[in-house]
């Protein structure tokens, strides 16, 4: 290996005032070479971004501090150095590139200029030479006119331009070391694979050393030289990305590949059960004639989407963001009035029912959510959560509440926690308490939206299994929205894939996986990262 | 897929913060702030064991005595009694320490009756306009429209048109505060509307009413708090204003603003007239502004981190 880029050693960053560690790191050991990309892996809390942020010298002033080690950049020791000194080796030494392009680009600037500001600080560069240089930084990262785009606002490029040109930002001083924390976490899967391809293609450029820090395993099978496990502020595991991905020594790295679900869908039993939900024809616009504007736009958010459920049985819709495939779920439930078209539920039609004539029908139809730390009301209990749609119907709290214990072992919780604040739950918990309160409406029908995304691998496979288990046990049909090719392998027995509002393709999981028909359903497929690894079964 | 159940423990465990209201109670702003606001409190609903007398009486004979003085006053019961004029008496001989003392009594019913008014009015308007969007725009107006009067103006028309008194005072200062708290409201419940955890209660059949009471309510109460602690302190002062003015509360009941007003044009010769009322006053406004500080602090996270 190289000279090493970035050096550290035995680090740890205390908490201070911290709840249940003292530490977010602790005595940590990590190298990146030039020409090298280093993969940070591991869930939420492990520490990733704090060692991200202690490199940067950005460890927010007053809860984190580096307590001792040493992390050193081409040599020279970072952690004494004053915050002028900082300032003036970050962006010219070492770069960062942040999960949202959104939030990461000033709104209300040009994105050229927010570009050249860098070159103003730390070069002697003029105007006319400031120009061209982004110009030229531009047009490496293979931005579509340069010319045009230089002078546009964030707000005009899409998600993976934007983020092309924080790495456009990042790179223009050719830093010895980049640091991307989950750079592709927020984007679709398409453009994940091409900023992932662009990241590899200007580290080879300049030889640069790149700290790239993901949950992703899929990310990591596409990227990395070298792979570093973390979990609790340890670094568990280290070494060349075959050997992780393929030999795992460790128990914990052995776990989290196990958790990540096989792209190949096992082969499944068509179902039989009764037609619990069917939608013909349906369609959701938004933007309509107003009073002032004569000609708003439309936009067609579902078009023309005729589907069925059937008892027991589970349909995958996935797609990119923005394809609708939300809005379909959000129609059923009647959170949102559908523009025309039929949603049949048990045989009966409540696509053009009013929210009084709707209210005794709710019963039948349930929904988890994406966000686990949103869905339960902070000021209630879980067990007035659970118990609250019962007695909306009429049960007595006495049988609500007995109904709400048995509920909780089902979703593999202690009865005893029913009196407790939803923020003394973990992320997972809390998706098992959404989904004994759906539970507890004896629903035909469960609507998961993206009901796993924000959870991370391990918790994501423990509430996937559980899902599994209650279908079978009340016998449900589920309906599945998600963006997560894997998962959708795992969980569906049939697969709707959908674009811009279309269902482009439907048909039998195991059959769309093996033979996509649909030109789109092809390249998300292509896209999606290390497609070709199976994590966690061996060679 | 892997058994994975060893991961995550089927009993939660607890890992609780202190609660809000543990949170405020050690705030330095909350303690100090309520520490006055209470001592005021006390002052008022004490004031006839303070050593008081009538507030009203008139002693002719001890006209603009200056503090300190010995002065003779008739009680209630007809008695004369020799006294220590702490304050000094003003141009009608009547005792300023008494009316200073009585005029915190009307001080904080204005405040508090203003902030509680505005509150609740301005709630129950902001959750329907915020919830129910067909009404937003028209109710929305109709505020736009109760904002555009001037609390002052306002005032002067509702004393001519009633009576003039404490009651007339409070409908005038809390009739243009509450489109701001309707605004505030309004703006927490679009956010809150769009909560997953609500959007769940409707699919659990919750009727709207309930919907409103259990879920939306509970989740804009504490920066409402915040909001009527400042109407609680610029509802004392307008009543100072409009008392100084001569326009508030009648001259005879003894408010800071009153006592200021007649003391005005004495003011160069005997300043204790406006002092002692006017150290009350801002003490008072201080002390309620700095517990609002403290309680957006600790109530308001996001608010906190920014400044």
């Amino acid at each position: 290996m190289s000279a090493p880029v970035l050096e550290i050693s035995n680090l740890s960053v205390a908490i201070h005032g911290g709840g249940d560690r003292a530490h977010a790191v602790q005595g940590i050991d990590l190298v990146v070479g030039a020409n090298e990309i280093v993969c940070v892996v591991g869930e939420s809390g492990s520490g990733k971004s704090v060692t991200a942020q202690a490199v940067m010298g950005l460890l927010p002033k007053g809860s984190l501090a580096v307590k001792s080690g040493s992390i050193r950049l081409n040599g020279e020791e970072l952690t004494q150095k004053s915050e002028a000194e900082l300032r003036a080796i970050r962006g010219r030494q070492m770069a960062m590139v942040f999960q949202e392009p959104m939030t990461a680009l000033n709104p209300v600037e040009r994105v050229g200029k927010q570009i050249a500001e860098i070159l103003e600080i730390h070069t002697t560069l003029d105007a006319r030479g400031r120009r061209e240089r982004v110009l030229e930084i531009m047009r490496a990262v293979h931005l579509p006119d340069p010319a045009q785009m230089i002078d546009a606002y964030p707000h005009q490029l899409s998600g993976g331009q934007r983020q092309r040109i924080m790495i456009a930002a990042a790179l223009v001083l050719d830093p010895a070391l980049l640091i991307a924390d989950e750079p592709t976490t927020a984007l679709d899967v398409t453009t994940q694979a091409q900023i992932l391809s662009l990241i590899r293609e200007m580290q080879a450029r300049k030889k640069t050393g790149v700290l790239f820090i993901t949950h992703d395993f899929g990310v990591v099978s596409e990227i990395a030289d070298r792979v570093v496990v973390m979990q609790f502020g340890r670094v568990v595991e280290q070494g060349p990305r075959e050997d992780v991905l393929r030999r795992p020594r460790e128990p914990y790295t052995r776990m989290l590949m196990a958790a990540v679900p096989s792209m190949i869908p096992p082969q499944r039993l068509p179902a039989t059960g009764a037609v619990t939900l069917q939608t013909q024809n349906l369609h959701k616009t938004y933007g309509k004639r107003s009073f002032w504007q004569k000609r708003a736009r439309v936009v067609n958010a579902v078009n023309d989407v005729t589907l069925e459920v059937r008892r027991g049985e589970t349909l995958g819709i996935v797609g990119e963001s923005g394809s609708g495939k939300s809005t379909v779920a959000r129609c059923i439930a009647r959170l949102v009035d559908p523009t025309s078209g039929q949603i049949a539920i048990e045989g009966r039609d409540i696509a053009a029912l009013s929210e009084s004539q709707m209210r005794p029908l709710r019963r039948g139809v349930q929904m988890v959510f994406q966000d686990p730390y949103r869905s339960l009301n902070p000021r209630r209990t879980v067990g007035e959560a659970i118990i609250e749609g019962p007695m909306n119907f009429g049960v007595s709290r006495d049988a609500a509440l007995k109904r709400a214990r048995q509920l909780m072992s089902t979703v593999h919780l202690s009865p005893d926690a029913l009196d407790r604040y939803p923020h003394q739950f973990s992320g997972g918990q809390r998706q098992r308490i959404c989904i004994a309160r759906a539970l507890a409406m004896e629903p035909y029908l469960l609507i998961g939206d993206e009901p796993v995304s924000a959870l991370d691998v391990s918790v994501q496979a423990q509430v996937l299994k559980l899902l599994d288990e209650v279908r079978r046990q009340f016998d449900l049909a589920l309906l599945f929205i998600t963006h997560d090719l894997r998962v959708a392998a795992q969980v569906c027995d049939r697969l709707a894939v959908m674009q811009k509002g279309v269902i482009v393709e439907q048909g039998a999981t195991a059959d769309v996986f093996a033979n996509p028909k649909h030109p789109y359903t092809r390249a998300l497929f292509e896209a999606a990262p290390g497609r070709h690894q199976e994590f966690g079964r061996g060679d | 897929m892997a058994e994975l159940t060893t991961i995550e423990p089927a009993v939660p465990v607890t890992a609780s913060r202190p609660t809000a209201s543990a949170r405020a109670l050690r705030n330095p702003g909350v303690i100090a702030g309520g520490l006055v606001i209470l001592l005021v409190v006390l002052i008022g609903l004490l004031a006839p064991f303070l050593g008081t007398i009538d507030p009203t009486a008139i002693n002719p004979a001890a006209r603009n005595r200056v503090p300190g003085m010995a002065i003779s006053m008739r009680t209630d019961t007809g008695e004369r009694i020799k006294m220590v004029a702490r304050f000094g008496t003003d141009s009608l001989g009547r005792d300023i320490y008494s009316r200073v003392v009585y005029g915190a009594r009307v001080s904080l019913l204005i405040g508090i009756a203003v902030a509680v008014i505005s509150i609740a009015a301005g709630l129950f308007i902001g959750l329907l306009a915020g919830f129910f969007r067909w009404l937003d725009a028209v109710l929305m107006r109709i505020m736009d429209g109760l904002m555009a009067i001037p609390a002052i103006l306002l005032a002067i028309a509702m004393v001519s048109l009633f009576r003039a008194g404490v009651g007339a005072v409070i409908a005038a200062i809390a009739v243009p505060e509450i489109p701001r708290v309707v605004r505030l409201v309004r703006s927490i419940v679009l956010g809150v509307r769009e909560e997953p955890y609500v959007e769940a209660a409707v699919t659990l059949g919750t009727p709207t009413a309930k919907l409103l009471w259990r879920h939306v309510l509970p989740n804009t109460i504490a920066p409402l708090i915040v909001q009527g602690t400042f109407t609680c302190a610029s509802a004392i002062l307008v009543e100072a204003i409009l008392s100084f003015l001569g326009i508030g509360v009648p001259p005879d009941v003894p408010t800071w603003g009153n006592i200021m007003a007649e003391g005005r044009q004495v003011f160069s010769l005997y300043p204790h007239n406006i002092i002692y009322p006017g150290i009350m006053l801002a003490a008072t406004i201080l002390a309620v502004n700095v517990l609002g500080d403290g309680l957006r602090d600790t109530l308001d996270p996001k608010m906190a981190k920014r400044v």
